[in-house]
């Protein structure tokens, strides 16, 4: 059984590099990701009860201080860390690694202890407190490659695992950039780069190894398959 | 040397026996309230099945709230019972008889409630049934041994089993006695419960050696609880759980806030059920000086705690406890608890006159269980509320009305379930109180008065 699995399937490991230089903090993926991942509707109620659902965001910070003042962005995703904490202290699994690099959600199993939730320190992963709903006009755009979750369980970024699944169904051997998750795709400033880092002809894997690029929280040893490129600014 | 009040037989069973046999009303009255109570929280639970865990007050990141607080506390107070009769027993402690029972039997509803509550907090209670408990055979689906939350319920669950079978051990003479009094389909039902209790030397010996095994098979439970209930929080990545202190902090903590829960329930049983033949003050007394020394020993193991935070000067633990100790309301919280759980009645038990008095003593007992509660708060919620070094912050936690609901509602549960207990089983063990009597007869040989039992040690 485990050698046909080996045999059919590609051997992938997909990441992902982020040009902090490039960001403008736009908003474009966090959009494109609400769309493509069925992803209920944040209005402003959800902000402030502080349960809105966004498997990417962008964080704000600044940089320096007044007049001379910067604002920096940071899009935060799941980093599907090969030493993923969420992994370990689910008790059902209904969290682990799947053999391509990435952390994998099974909605199905999951019965909402949360554990994953606070051991995530990136705070990429969400609970689903309500039903979700969408208005009735808005039916018809759900994505039917990806489940709508119900209430009660985690979720977080899949790396768009319907797109991987789609292009590489049944072993079929893809190029490089032929395929990307929604907020790649959506980047306008093409700051977010998408791809198979043991292919080393692939572009992620050439910015993977850029000298500006750093991992988030890297001292906790999680070992994220998510680098960020940042210039260090000397004057800020 | 506690036993200064001689009790014939008859008056023993006579008082121990009077609610199992008899329906007073204030019975009737306080478990009526209680199970409204219940009631109300049953529905509030099933309100939040209904809507989902919306109706909380968890949001982004603080996923943990009252619920897992409530269960770390019913835990805590479980620690009550191998405290109280395991340790007291082996240690041949004599003050122990009145209070062995009612610590037992608080340990197993405390460890039922507590076992409802993850299972309250759950997103999908449902599931858990379905999914964590009949292990998965077929579909080769195992529940993940890492996680912390398999080991909960197996520690738990042992501990369960094995108070239950202490309860029950110590409770077949107590059962014969009543089954000889009773009349009717419940001496049936007591004569099947008592398993053919005849009071036979043999049967008083098997008895015995059980008793005195599961003492001390349960021994290793009680530090491995608690021990495994910190590890939830112990393994995790979260900055000022992820320490080592945890196990013995949490361990000294529970036997800290359910020997106070003893306390407590000592006195409003002696109210209630009149036993103040049995209950004296001497065993507050007694109870009371343990209780100065396993506090002393938890605020030891407080204060590691914090100097372990101080002295690795780890940016993002520093940063949970600058958010505990001062920024209201979360200082306000550590205030109230520290002064509850120790300040206030710590010193005031240096004193004998408060020791020896009910009033006083079951003020302080119920102050250190507030104090317990709100310990158990501080370690979970701030702790989240600052895990990550994120600009996106998140609000703090309000508990709801649904979560408070639920809270009084596993109180009102724990009372509800020792009043019914009350009804059908003696609440004092009637064999120990004889047994404790047999020893302080004494005598006369010629001119010398000697004790008419030697019990060797």
């Amino acid at each position: 059984m485990a050698t046909r699995t080996q045999s059919t399937r590609a051997n992938h490991k997909w990441g992902m590099v982020i040009d902090l230089d490039r960001c403008t903090g736009c908003q474009a993926c966090v959009i494109a990701c609400q769309s493509e991942n069925n992803i209920p509707l944040n209005d402003q109620t959800a902000f402030l009860d502080g349960r809105a659902i966004e498997w990417i965001r962008v964080e704000r910070y600044w940089e320096g201080d007044y007049p001379d003042i910067k604002a920096r962005f940071l899009p935060v995703l799941c980093q599907h860390c090969d030493n993923a904490p969420c992994e370990s202290v689910c008790p059902v699994y209904a969290t682990y690694h799947n053999n391509e690099g990435l952390n994998v959600q099974v909605y199905n199993r999951c019965v909402g202890t949360r554990f994953c939730g606070n051991n995530c320190p990136y705070h990429a992963r969400l609970f689903n407190y309500w039903e979700p709903v969408w208005p009735e006009d808005l039916r018809n755009q759900l994505n039917p490659d990806v489940t709508v979750r119900t209430r009660g369980i985690m979720e977080k970024c899949t790396f768009c695992i319907q797109r991987i699944r789609r292009s590489t169904r049944g072993g079929k051997q893809v190029e490089d950039q032929a395929f990307n998750p929604a907020c790649v795709q959506a980047c306008p400033t093409d700051a977010m780069t998408f791809g198979d880092l043991n292919n080393p002809d692939s572009r992620v894997s050439h910015k993977w190894e850029d000298e500006r690029a750093f991992r988030v929280l890297e001292a906790l040893g999680t070992n994220p398959s998510v680098k960020y490129l940042k210039q260090v600014d000397a004057h800020a | 040397m506690y036993y200064r009040r001689t009790l014939t037989d008859a008056q023993i069973n006579r008082e121990l026996l009077d609610v199992v046999l008899r329906t007073p009303m204030w019975w009737v009255v306080i478990v009526s309230i209680l199970g409204l109570i219940v009631a109300g929280a049953a529905s509030a639970f099933g309100f939040m099945m209904n809507q989902g865990l919306g109706v909380t007050g968890l949001q982004q990141p603080i996923f943990w709230g009252f619920f897992i607080t409530n269960f770390i506390f019913w835990v805590g107070i479980s620690h009550a019972g191998v405290m109280i009769s395991a340790i007291l027993r082996l240690s041949q402690a004599e003050w122990r008889r009145p209070m062995v029972r009612a610590a037992e039997t608080m340990t197993v509803f405390a460890l039922m409630t507590s076992l409802l509550q993850p299972l309250i907090h759950a997103g999908r209670p449902w599931r858990i049934f379905y999914w964590v408990f009949p292990y998965d055979w077929a579909r080769g689906i195992w529940p993940d041994v890492r996680s912390p939350l398999v080991w909960d319920p197996t520690a738990i669950i042992t501990y369960l089993t094995s108070s239950s079978l202490f309860v029950y051990t110590a409770l077949i003479p107590d059962l014969a006695i009543i089954r000889d009094r009773s009349t009717g389909w419940r001496r049936t039902v007591y004569g099947i419960l008592a398993l053919g209790w005849h009071g036979n030397p043999r049967q008083w010996k098997l008895q015995g050696i059980a008793g005195i095994l599961l003492s001390a098979l349960i021994l290793p439970v009680f530090v491995s609880v608690h021990s495994i209930v910190s590890w939830d929080f112990g393994v995790s990545l979260v900055p000022s759980w992820h320490v080592t202190v945890f196990a013995p902090y949490f361990v000294i903590g529970a036997v800290h806030s359910g020997v106070s829960a003893v306390v407590t329930l000592m006195i409003l049983m002696r109210k209630l059920y009149k036993l103040e033949n049995f209950i004296w003050e001497e065993h507050i007394d007694a109870v009371a000086r343990l209780l100065i020394v396993v506090a002393t020993a938890w605020l030891f193991f407080f204060w590691l705690d914090l100097v372990f935070a101080l002295w690795l000067k780890e940016e993002q633990e520093m940063t949970v406890w600058h958010l505990r100790l001062f920024e209201p309301p979360w200082s306000w919280l550590f205030l109230v608890f520290i002064v509850c759980s120790y300040i206030i009645p710590v010193p005031l038990w240096m004193f004998r006159r408060v020791r020896r008095s009910f009033t006083w003593m079951l003020w302080t007992s119920l102050l250190v269980n507030v104090g317990m509660f709100l310990e158990r708060l501080i370690i979970i919620v701030p702790a989240l509320m600052r895990k990550g070094p994120w600009v996106f912050t998140y609000d703090t936690y309000r508990p709801s009305a649904v979560e408070v609901t639920l809270i009084v509602g596993s109180i009102a549960l724990v009372a509800f379930l020792l009043m019914l207990f009350s009804k059908f089983f003696p609440l004092i063990p009637i064999w120990e109180e004889k047994e404790g009597q047999k020893l302080i007869d004494e005598v006369k040989v010629g001119d010398r008065v000697v004790p008419a039992l030697v019990k060797e040690h």
